[in-house]
């Protein structure tokens, strides 16, 4: 059974709903009996950096998480979870989970796309990701599949932790974290069949860890 | 590299689908989640229905389109018409929906926008705007004004002026609804995308006029919109999902070419 982490913050459902059409059982929840007995958690989130991380803190799941992953529970964070397991997001200047080295940054409204056009912010629809190394949620999956994404922020994780690039305006790291603790920008839920796919190999890893 | 989205819309009334000609003589043309489920599988990025049902009954309904929607396809889909109250927004979104749209209701009480946005993130928050061209006059300086109920009443406010200000109270994204090209197929109304686009920041999906692949390449290019929203020309199998990301592809488009 995986666990979908309860906070508040928007796509739970999204995410649920995706693993039921997989067959994978999960449950949204903010239990810690229950997160302590699944086999991986799902850290989901859309929205605010500052209130989520207000949410975590009242009610204990910052300590939680950060205790699941020291006990190496396969952990994967989708778009907002994959910024606050860094370190510290400007959004609301928020000091974040600390999982990850790292911190976020602003899509600079400066930049320009392909066309020389200014980017739109936020980076919204379909979008590749180059992989820089070797990561086993992308078994499978064509490397020139393309994701959902939704955000005006993105990660900058410490270089080592850096798995996969996705090009906007600059090249940023839309993947990262290392072997059983991933944090990926866009909505594998809301991608079609990659998505689906990224979503069955984590669940995979989680049964086999 | 973002790829350039094609967006099939879909009007529902009392939980069936039907597709409207200048927005009148609406005929069913099936079931919206068999529908939905189709497009998903034939390569659409994103989809849209756009409720007509005027009856409170009819609204329960959608909300269970919506979630069986959800429950089948896994791309983003939003959900406009209607939604006038920030419990409107959260019951929609609840029942899986990635994106509200908002149309008149903005326009008689542009707090709405700020009011989603707040509540659920501007991501969530789409403005529909329907567009009249009317000619550069002192209250109207761009020459387009923004009309609601279908066309039928103009409201003596400047489209261009309009998306500015949706811009600024929060709203995601920005659908630009041509009424004097809607379902003309001739083309999207190139002058006001592009005059849109170019005054804001966040992604404006060109609406209204397509009447093949060809147009819809000119609404990204030309009219620089993020995405092109399609209807007709899909729903009677004139062209598939494909023909028309193959035709935008051969033009240079970036599009998402595998699913």
């Amino acid at each position: 059974m995986l666990a979908i982490l309860d906070y508040e913050a928007g796509n739970q459902t999204s995410v649920r709903r995706a693993l039921d059409h997989l067959g994978i059982p999960s449950r949204i929840t903010a239990d810690p009996a229950v997160i302590a007995d699944a086999s991986g958690l799902i850290f989901p989130g859309v929205g605010a950096a500052g209130q989520a991380m207000r949410h975590l803190t009242a009610t204990g799941l910052d300590a939680l998480l950060a205790e699941q992953v020291a006990a190496a529970k396969p952990l994967l964070g989708i778009c907002l979870g994959c910024q606050i397991i860094l370190d510290y997001s400007p959004e609301n200047d928020t000091k974040a989970l600390g999982i990850i080295p790292g911190q976020c940054a602003m899509f600079n409204p400066a930049l320009t796309d392909e066309d020389d056009q200014p980017i739109r912010i936020p980076h919204m629809g379909w979008n590749k990701v180059a992989l820089a190394k070797e990561c086993e949620l992308f078994d499978g999956i064509n490397p020139a599949s393309e994701f959902y994404f939704v955000h005006s922020y993105y990660p900058v994780p410490a270089p080592e932790y850096v798995i996969g690039i996705t090009r906007y305006g600059l090249d940023f790291c839309s993947v990262h974290g290392r072997r059983g603790l991933w944090a990926v920008q866009f909505h594998p839920e809301k991608s079609g069949r990659p998505g689906l796919a990224l979503l069955r190999n984590f669940a995979a890893y989680c049964q086999e860890a | 590299m973002l790829s350039k989205r094609v967006i099939p819309c879909l009007d529902v009334r009392d939980g069936k689908l039907t597709k409207g000609i200048k927005f009148q003589g609406n005929v069913d043309i099936g079931d919206p989640v068999e529908t939905a489920r189709l497009y998903y599988e034939a390569g659409a990025d994103e989809l849209v229905f756009y409720d007509i049902t005027a009856s409170s009954e009819g609204r329960g309904i959608m909300l269970d389109v919506v979630d069986r929607v959800a429950r089948e396809i896994f791309i983003p889909f939003s959900v406009g018409g209607g939604i006038s109250t920030v419990e409107d927004m959260r019951a929609v979104l609840l029942a899986g929906a990635e994106k509200i749209s908002v149309n008149s209701a903005a326009v008689k009480n542009p707090d709405i926008i700020s009011q989603g946005a707040a509540a659920f993130g501007s991501q969530c928050v789409v403005v529909g705007m329907d567009v009249k061209h009317v000619g550069v006059s002192e209250q109207i300086p761009s020459g387009y004004e923004i009309v609601i109920h279908g066309g039928r009443k103009a409201m003596g406010l400047d489209a261009l002026e309009w998306a500015k200000t949706v811009e600024a109270l929060g709203a995601g994204e920005i659908c630009c609804n041509s009424i004097d090209a809607d379902g003309a197929k001739t083309g999207y109304e190139l002058t006001l995308t592009r005059m849109i686009a170019e005054a804001v920041t966040i992604p404006v999906i060109a609406s209204g006029g397509a009447g093949n692949p060809d147009h819809m390449a000119d609404a990204v290019t030309a009219g620089k919109a993020s995405a092109a929203l399609i209807a007709s020309i899909v729903h009677y199998g004139e062209y598939s999902i494909k023909d028309c990301k193959d035709h935008m592809a051969r033009r240079g488009v970036k599009v998402r070419d595998i699913w």
